[in-house]
């Protein structure tokens, strides 16, 4: 499980972190992704990096499914602490338990605890 | 206990990479194996031979290059992040038609499949960040 928890353009760690996981899911690893702190923002709809001059590189989540990236958490509790809530976030297509397959999961801290717990090797960025 | 070590901050700016070093140093000494030690993220900039810290503070470069000779140790810096910061072996450098290479002693510069390749490898993983 790779474990993102801060925002996307403040700093390089997730755009890393998304470079780290598909090379993971290359390796026929089961991958997981968790987003947590501030990692929410980096699925939430409507961002618009044109002012910044950066790379809008969160649209590639939605193409995690073709990476063969199923799972998908989003920690609750860090999305109320933000002001946010499901309808903020950027569905991801695949084979999920959400609407049309999306694979973004809300869960609570405590359901995130459990499942970093099931986890053979954890990366936090 | 075979142990992969991950370091993902830089030398004196940040806490972690002195830590990394430190903790690779003693399951070492304590004759346990480090199947890798990788640099990811800022901790790339472990591995710059052009650092020159004040005499009397750690050279924290050098001590991963003299621990890598010691115990043989693979130094793995990211090829992606290290060419977006500056760290280029000589064949990097060559390719991107730069003027120059910077990588330490002991150190190689290699993709990220060596980064899950010892995730797979160690019975742990230890990720050294902020």
């Amino acid at each position: 499980m790779f474990i993102n928890r801060r925002g996307p353009y403040g700093s390089g760690y997730a755009q890393e972190a998304l470079e780290i996981t598909l090379v993971g899911a290359a390796f026929d690893q089961q991958i997981s992704l968790a987003f947590v702190d501030d990692g929410v923002f980096l699925l939430r709809v409507g961002q618009d990096t044109s002012g910044i001059a950066m790379k809008p590189y969160t649209a590639a989540y939605r193409a995690l499914a073709d990476f063969d990236v199923h799972r998908v958490y989003v920690e609750r509790e860090s999305l109320a602490a933000r002001g946010m809530t499901e309808r903020d976030l950027m569905a991801i297509p695949g084979e999920g338990q959400g609407p049309d397959g999306n694979l973004v999961e809300v869960v609570s801290s405590a359901e995130l605890s459990n499942i970093i717990d099931g986890q053979d090797v954890l990366m936090n960025h | 206990m075979k142990f992969a070590v991950v370091v993902n901050e830089g030398p004196y700016q940040h806490q972690a990479a002195n830590t990394a070093y430190h903790f690779t140093r003693s399951v070492l000494e304590k004759g346990h194996e480090v199947v890798r030690v990788f640099f990811y993220h800022d901790g790339v900039n472990n591995g710059t031979c052009l650092t020159a810290p004040p005499q009397d503070e750690p050279h924290i470069v050098n001590q991963w290059s003299r621990l890598g000779r010691v115990h043989d140790l693979d130094l793995v810096i990211c090829v992606a992040a290290a060419q977006r910061r500056g760290i280029m072996d000589e064949r990097e450098s060559t390719r991107h038609e730069l003027p120059a290479a910077n990588l330490a002693e002991g150190f190689r510069i290699a993709g990220l499949g060596q980064l899950i390749d010892a995730s797979i490898e160690a019975d742990r993983l230890l990720v050294f960040g902020d």
